[in-house]
């Protein structure tokens, strides 16, 4: 639910629940795209740091 | 036939007896999984479940392998956030765990709603007065975390590890692990809490109904706490169990032994503070709304006073005291007793607090109601312990999850006859790379 939805309300539960919702979904989110960005730009590079 | 599949320095069975072996457990599977489609399209009357309990054998299993998945978040929150690191030869399994854990319990919701094509109404139509609304976001973002958790692992088979992208992707993801221990920690303590939450905020039911800090019933707290305590003793019983299976020492035991007292200490506080809340609950809480204790452990053929005195004396002070005493934890049987009578007191509870909670009379003229699962909640019951096997046993088979297994079993000879399954020699410190590395 987002706050263009009809059915939201502007009151500490939507806030604090929807708002936990996203926090969490944005740091799982932020973090996985830096490493697969990261990821994608060691392999066409050739970088080797982590070579065993 | 998959040797080069496998890790190197590591021996497996032949491939067709490790087929033989998944084919039966996965009848198993297949049998919950015939169980799953028939409450999927004959609808909910395939189950026992009635007007008494709208909550049965599902919500039971669901919240005790919530629980005993526990150990995922617990193990990741010491190994990443506060760095022990004699962890870090068990958070693997401890992961995979919890992934098989999490992933149960959501498919038993699937199951439980009766209609998962509307399972996402609970993320855009949230009714945001619930607790179970909270458990819902929780359990699966925490579950988008275990699978990042577990992602890395998967990575690391040699195959996979050949790709330079897949390589750079899992060492990435091991690089920033802290952040995602971190929000997995966070999501944990919200939605144990919150499943505990759901039975202490029953007013209408004098059983379950406790008093707490703001708007958290001390369920709250003691759910989180116990799943806490009691979740790293599932991930112990579990590794000793795929040790005595595969008749190997996975594990170093300096790693077993901290986990061990860590969780012997925290059942510990948790049992007493789960004693004094149930005092509390026993001497004002529930005579203030009318009622004696005795009422709740009488006039019926299975619920007695026998049941509290397992969880709170037999599952719970028992293994606190083994586990926090070094010879406790150094013994190989009463290590083993204490794990399975903590994991077992954990069930007890959340049996108590899903299941007695809804036999117990509530109304003058009621009587109290038993009720005993179907054989189709029972097999659907069972198929994610099914499905939890054959996940541990691939992954066992064609991943480093014991990055201490080369060196702990190393491999002597090699017969020509078994090298079409085992990997020639390496050198182990130039070649392995646990996951950990």
């Amino acid at each position: 639910m987002f706050p263009f939805s009809f059915e939201w309300i502007w009151d500490m539960g939507h806030v604090v629940f929807m708002g936990g919702l996203w926090y969490a979904l944005t740091i799982l989110g932020i973090g996985m795209t830096y490493c697969i960005i990261k990821a994608a730009i060691d392999a066409c590079r050739g970088n080797d740091k982590y070579h065993h | 036939m998959d040797s080069a599949l496998i890790p190197k320095g590591v021996k497996r069975c032949p491939f067709p007896q490790f087929i033989l072996f998944i084919a039966i457990v996965g009848a198993v599977l297949l049998w919950g999984v015939y169980a799953m489609l028939l409450c999927w399209f004959k609808g909910l009357n395939q189950t026992n479940m009635n007007d008494f309990y709208g909550f049965a054998l599902w919500i039971w299993a669901d919240l005790a392998v919530i629980a005993v998945g526990g150990g995922a978040f617990f193990t990741g929150l010491l190994r990443y956030i506060f760095g022990k690191d004699d962890l870090k030869n068990i958070i693997n399994y401890a992961v995979l765990i919890g992934f098989i854990c999490y992933s149960s319990a959501l498919l038993i919701l699937a199951i439980d709603i009766g209609q998962p094509l509307r399972g996402w109404f609970i993320f855009w139509h949230a009714n945001v007065h619930s607790m179970l609304t909270e458990v819902a976001f929780c359990l699966s973002c925490y579950f988008g975390v275990l699978t990042i958790e577990y992602i890395p692992l998967i990575l690391e088979n040699r195959q996979i590890d050949k790709v330079p992208f897949f390589h750079h992707l899992g060492h990435n993801m091991h690089e920033i692990m802290a952040v995602f221990a971190a929000t997995g920690a966070f999501l944990s303590f919200f939605h144990q809490g919150s499943l505990g939450g759901v039975a202490g905020v029953l007013y209408g039911r004098p059983f379950a109904y406790r008093e707490g800090l703001f708007i958290w019933p001390w369920t709250f707290f003691l759910f989180t706490w116990s799943a806490a305590a009691c979740g790293p003793c599932f991930t112990i019983l579990i590794t000793k169990m795929t040790e005595t299976v595969t008749r190997k020492k996975l594990v170093k035991d300096s790693a077993i032994e901290l986990l061990a007292k860590i969780s012997g200490w925290m059942i510990l506080t948790y049992i007493i503070a789960k004693t004094v809340d149930t005092w509390y609950w026993a001497t004002v809480t529930a005579p203030s709304q009318g009622f004696s204790l005795e009422f709740f452990y009488s006039n019926n053929s299975f619920y007695g006073i026998w049941i509290l005195i397992l969880e709170i004396a037999i599952c719970g002070f028992i293994p606190a005291f083994i586990l926090i005493t070094k010879k406790g934890r150094k013994n190989s049987t009463a290590l083993w007793i204490a794990v399975i009578l903590a994991v077992t007191g954990v069930c007890i509870n959340r049996w108590v607090m899903v299941l007695q909670i809804m036999a117990i009379p509530v109304l003058t003229f009621e009587n109290w109601v038993l009720y005993f699962p179907s054989w189709q909640e029972i097999a659907t019951t069972i198929l994610p312990v099914a499905y939890g096997i054959i996940l541990i046993a691939i992954s066992y088979r064609y991943l480093p999850v014991f990055p201490n297994e080369p060196e702990l079993n190393p491999i002597k000879t090699l017969p020509a006859e078994e090298e079409e399954v085992v990997e020639p020699p390496v050198d182990l410190e130039k070649e392995l790379k646990p996951v950990e590395a």
